[in-house]
């Protein structure tokens, strides 16, 4: 459990604890994450019982000095491993003083979030090592037993070690980022919309993800997918009030009551997103945070610009060269409002036709047909989309709206 | 001793709620979670996707065939289940009867007693 002592402040603690590991990285190989933070944590329990009322002048300091020691301790009780001498010549080598916190944090993601990692080990490696949450509070996260958390995680680190810690030499910059970026997307992701709906969202694991996304701003102030992506994160954050009626049922965006929208959330994003797109190369990250923007700043969604949203989505299957049928959905519920709900309906059509077990397609097309007062085809279309989630929330929301369709016929 | 309980769903029945009876469903369900939890009771609960999510394993010609969809087209399908441990079949049968699928026509309930388990790190 990564608890600060009591002589610390949980943010410092949280900060620094991740740093230490990354120090450590850093001196002793990227190949002995396993061993590393085997010595953090151990250096942790030693703070706790000897920081009890005061802390160091330069805890980060005091924490990497007592875990660079069991570090050492613990290669030297490891006698099964074949490579010991190697890595003890390596432990005589002076200690590296040239890295900065932020080249630290950004290699420790960049480890966490490697892209030879199945996409759910990247996720709770980054919970663990660099949010510093306990295989507790992850297995909490992902409603699985701790030990099968835990036995993930373990396999992780032994994956990266036999990688020997190398990452891959990527193409360019934007490319040496996405793997983070991506993780910490579904990090969020998963917490603003759990993959099962119970519950229906989870701020926790959404705050832990705005926090890594503001480190990596802070790292990297230029990068404009890494300003969208935190852009994304506070803008979509901002409707977590308004997202879930009491009934736990998720609330669409068209039915969200504006007024209880977090302002100072949309207002950073916003200011976000007005200093990244000067100028910019559009990402993906950034076109979805401009139309989260527009959201955001309509009162309500009549009055939304749909026709700048709707160029919005035709850039970003542009940006994401038409891969993602999810896109092209969220392009057709544009399209709906500015082309009326007939031309969309074609469009469902077509996409239906290409992905036929798309989530959330059944929904939309439900929703065009009532609109347009079809409503044995709506109920039809609703009755399918019921079947299709696995979010227990949405099953709610699609249900009501079966119900309530049914009712009124 | 464990038993499961097993919830039988009918999607007609469902989408033919008042939203007064889904309320005291998803009412209902809570508390009976949290009941079991208190007592001890409880010791894992599914709620399951729709069977038309199913895949189905089974050999041919002895090498293992997936095909899509249940084992059988019903109206009616499990929906999830609960799995308790309880002093005897008396006190299941007590449960079961708290959970309000039971005061509701057109869903029910199978109990049976669990002979095997292995419950992995739970």
């Amino acid at each position: 459990m990564t608890v600060a002592p009591p002589a610390v402040d949980e943010g410092l603690w949280r900060e620094i604890v991740p740093q230490a590991l990354a120090r450590l990285l850093r001196t002793y190989g990227r190949d002995q994450i396993d061993l590393c933070e085997d010595a953090v944590q151990e250096a942790l329990l030693a703070a706790h019982q000897q920081w009890a009322g005061q802390a160091p002048a330069d805890p980060l300091a005091w924490l990497v000095t007592a875990a660079r020691r069991r570090y050492i301790d613990l290669v030297r009780s490891d006698h099964r491993r074949r490579d010991r001498e190697a890595r003890e010549a390596l432990l005589t080598l002076p200690l590296n003083g040239g890295s900065s916190a932020v080249d630290d944090s950004l290699l420790l993601l960049q480890l966490c979030c490697h892209p030879a990692l199945p996409r759910s080990a990247q996720v709770a490696l980054t919970l663990r090592a660099v949010a510093g949450l306990s295989t507790a509070q992850i297995a909490n996260v992902y409603q699985l037993p701790e030990a099968t958390v835990a036995r993930r995680i373990t396999r992780a680190k032994r994956r990266i070690a036999e990688l020997g810690g190398v990452l891959p030499r990527p193409r360019d910059d934007r490319e040496r980022l996405s793997s983070v970026l991506d993780v910490l997307y579904v990090m969020f992701t998963e917490a603003h919309h759990t993959t099962t709906g119970e519950p229906a969202q989870d701020a926790d694991l959404a705050a832990e993800a705005i926090r890594l996304a503001r480190q990596l701003h802070a790292a990297l102030p230029q990068d404009t997918e890494v300003g969208g992506l935190l852009a994304l994160m506070l803008l979509t954050e901002a409707r977590r009030p308004a997202r879930v009626g009491a009934d736990n049922r998720l609330i669409p965006l068209d039915e969200q009551d504006r007024r209880r929208w977090d302002a100072t959330l949309i207002a950073e994003g916003r200011a976000l997103v007005e200093r990244a797109v000067v100028g910019a190369t559009p990402g993906p990250y950034l076109v979805q945070a401009c139309i989260a923007a527009l959201h955001a700043e309509a009162p309500d969604a009549a009055s939304t610009d749909w026709t700048e949203i709707l160029a919005l989505y035709r850039l970003l299957e542009i940006v994401t060269d038409h891969r993602n049928p999810t896109i092209a959905l969220n392009r057709i519920v544009a399209e709906a409002m500015v082309y009326g709900e007939e031309y969309a309906l074609a469009r469902i059509d077509e996409l239906a036709d290409h992905h036929p077990h798309l989530p959330r397609l059944a929904a939309v097309r439900a929703h065009l047909l009532e609109r347009l007062g079809r409503s044995d085809e709506a109920a039809a279309a609703y009755r399918q989309a019921t079947k299709q989630t696995r979010n227990i929330a949405e099953w709610r929301h699609l249900h009501i709206r079966l119900r309530r369709l049914l009712n009124t016929t | 001793m464990k038993y499961v309980i097993l919830m039988q769903v009918d999607p007609e029945v469902l989408e033919r709620l008042t939203e007064e009876q889904q309320r005291m469903i998803e009412e209902g369900h809570a508390a009976f979670m949290a009941k079991t939890k208190e007592s001890g009771e409880l010791i894992a609960t599914q709620a399951l996707a729709d069977p038309s999510q199913s895949k189905v394993v089974r050999a041919r010609n002895g090498v293992p065939e997936v095909t899509d969809g249940p084992f059988a087209e019903a109206k009616e399908f499990l929906g999830g289940f609960y799995l308790v441990d309880v002093e005897n079949e008396a006190r299941v049968l007590e449960l079961a009867q708290m959970i309000p699928d039971a005061s509701i026509d057109g869903l029910a309930l199978e109990i049976r007693p669990v002979m095997f388990s292995d419950l992995g790190d739970l």
